[in-house]
């Protein structure tokens, strides 16, 4: 992959699988030899209703881990995360907000929004917690190259062991996140 | 091998266990705390030892003593864990046994904050401990490098017989990156001559000491350790040296703070601007030589630092009054932005310089 300079913002409540969510998006971009960092917020700044983690993913070497006003991807999963990153996001950029919780419109014009029922859905499919594989596979509807057998492998990096009898359920969220920005 | 996803805690513990570390002791501090997570879970496995000492002064006190035997040991802290352990750290120089020591240091003066923050380089390379002591500090600024300079601190610390620490920030202890462990070959350093592993009554006892009451027996191991860190001085300094061909301004910075101003000298040289970076890997030594290749072109040289100003005085005197050094800092845990040092080494290229901090 080349020209590639991703610069993605996961953001929801703490329990929302944000942190893996990026740690997911971190081992693809791996899998495709691409520099990657992935940092979390941590300290005071995780006291104030968000969790969030920031990750590049680059074919240039990554400098500073951390975004400023240079998002190109938002994963808005609760209403604090859209407050607080809507306006840092890069014109043209894409926002996908979760639905389910989010209560409020995306005011941006300048870029993609995606809404999706993550939450609601992931529910639907019998267990809240693959909310955040949904919208990875929202993500990667949108904007990415990443192939299914690279999602599958990260999966098996990710669920070890006893957690292995999750991959089932991610795997089917991801495609119905996939599927549903694919409808759009 | 191929490479894996980590978080720098992991890699540090990752690769100290694989250049040979056996034993760990330590007490917890935020950031670094998922350094003794990984060592309690890991040192079992391989045999070794991990111990939660009662306090940072008792953990290296504990390092003190199991460095004695030869062994390979580690402690990782940060900036006012490390304060405490400074006794610890002179004692162990003057009596000249190895270990080394991760400082993931955090904001300060007093408890601080626990964001990234480089305002303990003088705690690193001065020290606070007493006497005439220096030790070796390596300042990765990325996760594969993380994890080549802890191996290398055991073989430096070995081959010296010294403390030497690896110095990172909450920036570089919680992110992620791909990271390749690569099997170490350590040096192999014979230590019988030194190493207090039992006499089992066939040679003399070897005995680790600190205390020379007489004056000429401590001037003379003042001198022997000197001659030692002259040694040190005149092979181990290492340096990146970025974009400095043609460079009219050049910026210094280490660690996490150089990952940020490698974004800037990128844009700066985007626009056409000469600019570069001189990234110091080690800080004791430091590697003043840098200074002595860069072009004629040079007009300035910037010290951009996640404190109020510490390197700057090391940048002074390898600067020896050839450029003025300016200073542009960050601190509490707040990071400059590229946006930050750019505009500042624009005002630099069109002659605005301040020479004092």
């Amino acid at each position: 992959m080349t020209n590639v300079n991703e610069k993605i913002m996961c953001a929801g409540f703490g329990g929302q699988g944000v942190l893996a969510l990026g740690q997911i998006i971190s081992l693809l971009a791996m899998y495709n030899d691409l520099n990657v960092s992935w940092i979390p917020s941590y300290g005071a700044e995780m006291r104030g209703g968000t969790a969030n983690c920031s990750i590049i993913y680059s074919d240039r070497l990554v400098g500073s881990p951390i975004l400023t006003n240079d998002i190109t991807t938002l994963i808005a999963m609760n209403n604090p995360s859209l407050d607080k990153f809507e306006d840092r996001v890069v014109k043209d950029g894409l926002i996908i907000v979760n639905s389910s919780i989010v209560t409020r419109k995306v005011k941006r014009k300048d870029l993609q929004v995606v809404y999706i029922d993550a939450t609601d859905i992931a529910t639907e499919l019998g267990n809240i917690r693959v909310q955040n594989m949904l919208l990875l596979g929202s993500y990667i509807g949108c904007k990415s190259d990443f192939t299914m057998k690279q999602v599958e492998r990260a999966f098996k990096e990710k669920f070890k062991e006893s957690k292995a009898a999750f991959i089932p359920m991610n795997t089917e969220a991801f495609k119905k996140g996939m599927a549903l920005v694919k409808e759009i | 091998m191929t490479k894996k996803l980590m978080k720098g805690a992991e890699v540090i513990g990752a690769s100290a266990i694989a250049a040979g570390c056996k034993h760990f002791f330590g007490y917890p501090i935020t950031p670094q705390n998922e350094v003794p997570e990984y060592m309690s879970k890991e040192m079992p496995k391989i045999g070794g030892v991990y111990v939660q000492a009662e306090s940072e002064v008792a953990a290296v006190n504990m390092i003190y003593g199991a460095a004695g035997t030869g062994t390979r040991v580690m402690t990782s802290s940060s900036s006012p864990g490390i304060a405490l352990m400074q006794e610890g750290l002179s004692y162990i120089a003057g009596s000249e046994v190895p270990c080394v020591i991760v400082s993931v240091s955090r904001g300060g003066p007093g408890l601080g904050g626990i964001l990234p923050s480089q305002s303990d380089y003088y705690q690193a390379t001065r020290g606070g401990g007493n006497g005439d002591y220096f030790m070796p500090v390596y300042a990765p600024a990325n996760l594969q490098e993380m994890s080549e300079l802890m191996q290398k601190a055991f073989d430096i610390a070995d081959q010296y017989r010294t403390p030497a620490m690896v110095l990172a920030d909450g920036m570089l202890a919680q992110m992620m990156e791909p990271v390749e462990i690569k099997p170490y070959d350590s040096k192999n350093i014979d230590k019988s001559s030194w190493a207090t592993t039992g006499t089992k009554g066939k040679r003399k006892p070897n005995i680790i000491n600190s205390l020379r009451i007489k004056a000429d027996a401590l001037e003379e191991h003042n001198r022997h350790l000197n001659e030692k860190y002259c040694t040190i001085r005149d092979n181990e300094k290492d340096y990146e040296a970025y974009q400095t061909e043609q460079a009219e301004v050049i910026v210094t910075a280490y660690g996490s703070a150089s990952r940020v101003v490698r974004n800037a000298i990128d844009n700066l040289r985007d626009e056409g601007l000469k600019v570069g970076m001189i990234r110091p890997i080690t800080l004791w030594p430091f590697p003043d030589n840098a200074f002595d290749e860069l072009p004629d072109t040079v007009k300035a040289v910037l010290s951009a630092e996640l404190s109020c100003g510490q390197m700057i005085d090391d940048i002074r005197i390898a600067a020896r009054g050839r450029w003025p050094v300016d200073f542009y800092g960050r601190t509490g845990g707040n990071i400059f932005s590229s946006e930050e040092i750019e505009e500042k080494v624009r005002a630099m290229l069109k002659g605005v310089i301040s020479n004092a901090r």
